[in-house]
């Protein structure tokens, strides 16, 4: 597609779309799992299957004051749910969805959506410095220590993928998986490439996933019973509206990568089966990770501060290096 | 911004934990001088919820000051009670027959376990797990719905009465009980599979807070809190009471001295509730539930009288110095939260803000206990 | 390096067992009570506020002898009564309930030696305005028996 400003305006209005719309109803689709995995309905009032909660909800925040702390640094305070909201639907820009549908196809798109998700570690540390919050600080520097922490091997493991295609070109990426859940990277055998360490970058991305986007077990930014609500604790109305759809947006990111990366993108697991438009694998994909991720959420309890960069620097960043090396081996000799 | 900020490597600052705060379970204040994520120091602040239980036990008669006891601690009120109808009893020479002190045994016994229940949900709620909390309500409300149906109230049960009890178990009390066993051995096995073997469970507890044998005694602290640090002490063994010595259970110790320890504990008294359960219902024998002459008003000669029972939470040891009137001339309650909470200020020096309050959980603190 | 190696798998392997379980109580059936939907039935024995019991002619059974004051610890029943012409018992004209203060003990209940004062069933007890808990038990006798 042409980078017109028509264009660009269309793709961003999708993308505004899809990420509130995800974020809307994944909230639901949470608080729904949530009350199926503890033997309740979860809310089931408004509307069928409680499915008018998300708009009600979105209507009670937007009818809320919005009220900055006196103390707080105001022009932060107002930027951070914006900052935290819209990196991620620029993310949504570059992320393919199908071989047809695209906004803008970047030559450096995983790169692209990279530099887009270090913002969210700058709008929680706005966010907890600015709401002047002796909580809400000690959040935000759990949260930029925890991004530091989990970038490495999150990047070091895209490298991997990296080196196996050759392109940051996402597309690319998910041709080189085309023909069959056997060529998707995260197989052990991927075809071309005998590395038995792929299903371990597949897990540790999918982890790194998880503790980019603060979900649990690492939500130690929004520790409830600790820091009380971690770096949102001053947010009301819609600017924690933000932060919360800035999250599940985030989430949504998360998942897409590690499709585009691991799961073959929009390829479908038998070839036999590619009669099935490629976007649909591709939201199945995508919804099956999250449906993972909330069920984590409400399985694990929470790790510590130490527990989670001692994760990263001794398990992940190590085995993630080691599989960058044995790939780079095998590239050679295959 | 012309002029720079001196970084002061030394600053510390004053973090407010309560009263108002999601871990501490009630209104208690904790202030925390905190260098980042550490804690220098630690002061526990009580008295949000000070009800003047003790006076009130001046000012009221017997009877009417035995209703207090249940508010005192609203998970484990039965165990409370039975201290003070014990004492009571003691002290004014009531005879209470057999049956009556089984179904006091087995009616605490599973008071005791909604109590560790409610307890295991809400520490590993502490810790960012949530559903653990609900399942361990749906065997709690088994138990409380068996209460209510013998006692007529949920958490204030005030079933006991001077000399006996208030109302007799029925048979299909007694059923529900025996259903109930089994299916609180399957749940343990399945908290142990969702929670205790969990490594990011392990990791967080095990070497958290270390409280050394000599820090327990020093503050007279009991329950799992003690018993995690080694010390076998349970006054149901050690200064026996009610029928307790009729029962075969064992006192479970451990000797690591951290959370772990004392949440081992506590799951590992739930199972041996379990056996005391079954040995009562198993044992319990016919007759009446009050004595024939149970006296109208009871006025204990004068005298000083003490009686301590093991609850949930711990040792609860009550005193009264009785002047022979209607009235005590003073009660004093011992509550056991009271002395395991002060452990906290002592211990959690130089602990992460996170674990300190996972140390919290696991002292198993009810605030109106403390307070009284 | 084995025990790194081994806790990495074990550590796994406890999740996965987490997951299991949550995954079980997932396809198991709700457990609870839809509340203003459904209501469950208070048991027999159910300790709620106090009320008056009536003989036949719906008159209270209560004679007026002051025990029930003089059990509550709180002080929340207040009663009077008078002794009219020609009867040998005293007759009942005001028996008020604060039940602001009261605490569901049941202690009047067990004090009343004429069976005239029970437990009613009724748990909806909440209100925006302090008078409604100043509850005229002799008023809401003749509600029960009209």
């Amino acid at each position: 597609m042409e980078l017109t400003l028509l264009n660009v305006v269309i793709a961003v209005t999708i993308a505004i779309g899809f990420a509130a719309l995800n974020a809307a109803y994944l909230v639901w689709a949470e608080r729904r799992g949530a009350g199926r995995i503890q033997n309740r309905p979860g809310p089931n009032i408004n509307g069928p299957l409680g499915l008018l909660q998300p708009p009600l909800d979105g209507i009670k925040l937007m009818a809320k004051q919005l009220i900055i702390p006196g103390g707080a640094d105001k022009a932060l305070f107002i930027a951070a749910p914006v900052l935290a909201m819209a990196p991620a639907i620029v993310s949504f820009v570059t992320l393919p969805f199908s071989d047809t549908i695209i906004a803008h196809n970047l030559n450096i798109g995983v790169l692209a959506i990279f530099a887009f998700a270090s913002l969210g570690g700058i709008s929680l540390l706005f966010a907890g410095w600015s709401s002047r919050n002796k909580y809400a600080v000690m959040s935000s520097v759990r949260a930029v220590s925890q991004a530091i922490a989990y970038e490495i091997p999150m990047l070091v493991t895209v490298i991997t993928v990296v080196l196996i295609t050759g392109t940051m070109n996402l597309m690319e990426i998910v041709e080189a998986q085309k023909g069959g859940i056997w060529n998707w990277y995260f197989f052990p055998f991927t075809s071309g490439l005998y590395n038995p360490l792929m299903t371990m970058s597949f897990l540790i991305f999918f982890i790194c996933a998880l503790a980019e986007t603060n979900r649990a077990p690492f939500d130690l930014g929004e520790a409830e019973s600790e820091l009380v609500a971690g770096f949102h604790t001053e947010y009301g109305s819609m600017g924690f509206g933000l932060f919360f759809m800035g999250e599940y947006a985030n989430i949504v990111i998360g998942s897409c990568l590690t499709t585009l990366l691991f799961l073959g993108g929009w390829d479908a697991p038998l070839p036999v089966l590619s009669f099935i438009p490629g976007v649909v694998w591709f939201l199945i994909k995508i919804y099956l990770i999250i449906a993972t991720i909330i069920w984590i959420r409400w399985t694990f309890p929470r790790t510590t501060i130490y527990g989670l960069l001692n994760l990263s620097w001794k398990i992940l960043i190590p085995l993630s290096l080691f599989n960058l090396l044995l790939t780079a081996g095998l590239l050679k000799v295959v | 911004m012309s002029v720079p900020i001196r970084l002061q490597p030394d600053e510390t600052f004053i973090l407010n934990v309560g009263p108002q705060h999601p871990a501490t379970h009630g209104v208690l204040r904790v202030k925390m001088e905190m260098d980042g994520e550490y804690i220098v120091s630690a002061e526990t602040v009580i008295g949000y919820i000070h009800r003047m239980h003790e006076k009130m036990g001046e000012i009221k008669t017997y009877p009417q000051f035995y209703m207090n006891l249940s508010r005192m601690d609203y998970l484990g009120a039965l165990g409370y009670s039975h201290g003070h109808v014990l004492l009571i009893e003691k002290a004014a020479g009531i005879e209470v027959p057999e049956r009556a002190e089984y179904i006091r045994a087995i009616t605490v016994e599973l008071n005791r376990i909604a109590s560790h229940l409610f307890w295991f949900g809400a520490f590993v709620m502490d810790l960012g797990g949530f559903s653990p909390l609900m399942y361990a309500l749906q065997d709690r409300e088994y138990i409380l719905d068996m209460l209510e149906r013998i006692t007529g109230s949920r958490l204030t049960y005030s079933y006991y009465r001077f000399g006996g009890l208030y109302n007799d178990i029925d048979d299909q009390f007694i059923e529900s009980v025996k259903k109930f066993i089994p299916r609180m051995r399957k749940s343990l096995k399945k908290y142990h599979k969702l929670v205790t073997g969990n490594i990011i469970f392990r990791k967080r507890l095990e070497g958290n807070a270390i409280l050394s044998k000599e820090t327990c005694r020093k503050y007279g602290a009991s329950s799992a809190v003690a018993r995690g640090s080694g010390i076998n002490y349970d006054v149901r063994r050690n200064e026996p009471y009610s029928v307790y010595p009729e029962f075969n259970f064992d006192i479970p110790v451990y000797h690591e001295c951290d959370s772990m320890a004392r949440y081992k504990v506590r799951m590992d008294e739930i199972e041996q509730s379990l056996r005391i359960i079954e040995q009562g219902i198993a044992k319990l024998p016919d007759g009446p539930i009050m004595p024939k002459k149970a006296p109208k008003i009871i006025k204990p000669p004068k005298g000083d009288y003490y009686q301590a029972v093991e609850t949930a939470r711990g040792n609860f040891g009550i005193r009264l110095v009785s002047d022979g009137t209607k009235n005590p001339y003073r009660l004093k309650l011992r509550s056991p939260t009271y002395s395991n909470m002060h452990l906290f200020d002592e211990t959690c020096t130089g602990l992460l803000i996170m674990d300190a309050l996972a140390f919290m959980g696991s002292l198993d603190l009810v605030i109106p206990e403390i307070d009284r | 390096m084995v025990t790194y190696f081994s806790e990495i798998i074990s550590g796994l392997w406890s999740l996965v067992l987490g997951l299991s379980v949550t995954f079980v109580e997932f396809i198991r059936p709700n457990v609870t009570v839809q509340y203003p939907y459904e209501k469950l039935e208070m048991p027999e024995r159910f300790r709620g506020h106090i009320q008056l019991i009536g003989d036949e002619e719906g008159r209270p059974n209560c004679i007026v002898c002051m025990m029930c004051q003089r059990a509550c610890p709180s002080g929340c029943i207040s009663l009077s009564g008078k002794k009219e012409e020609g009867q040998k018992k005293k007759t009942l004209n005001s028996y008020i309930l604060d039940f602001t203060t009261c605490s569901l003990c049941g202690s009047c209940v067990e004090s009343c030696n004429f069976n005239a004062l029970e437990y009613s069933k009724e748990y909806n007890l909440a209100s925006t305005r302090k008078e409604d808990f100043i509850i005229d038990l002799l008023k809401r006798l003749e509600e029960q028996n009209s």
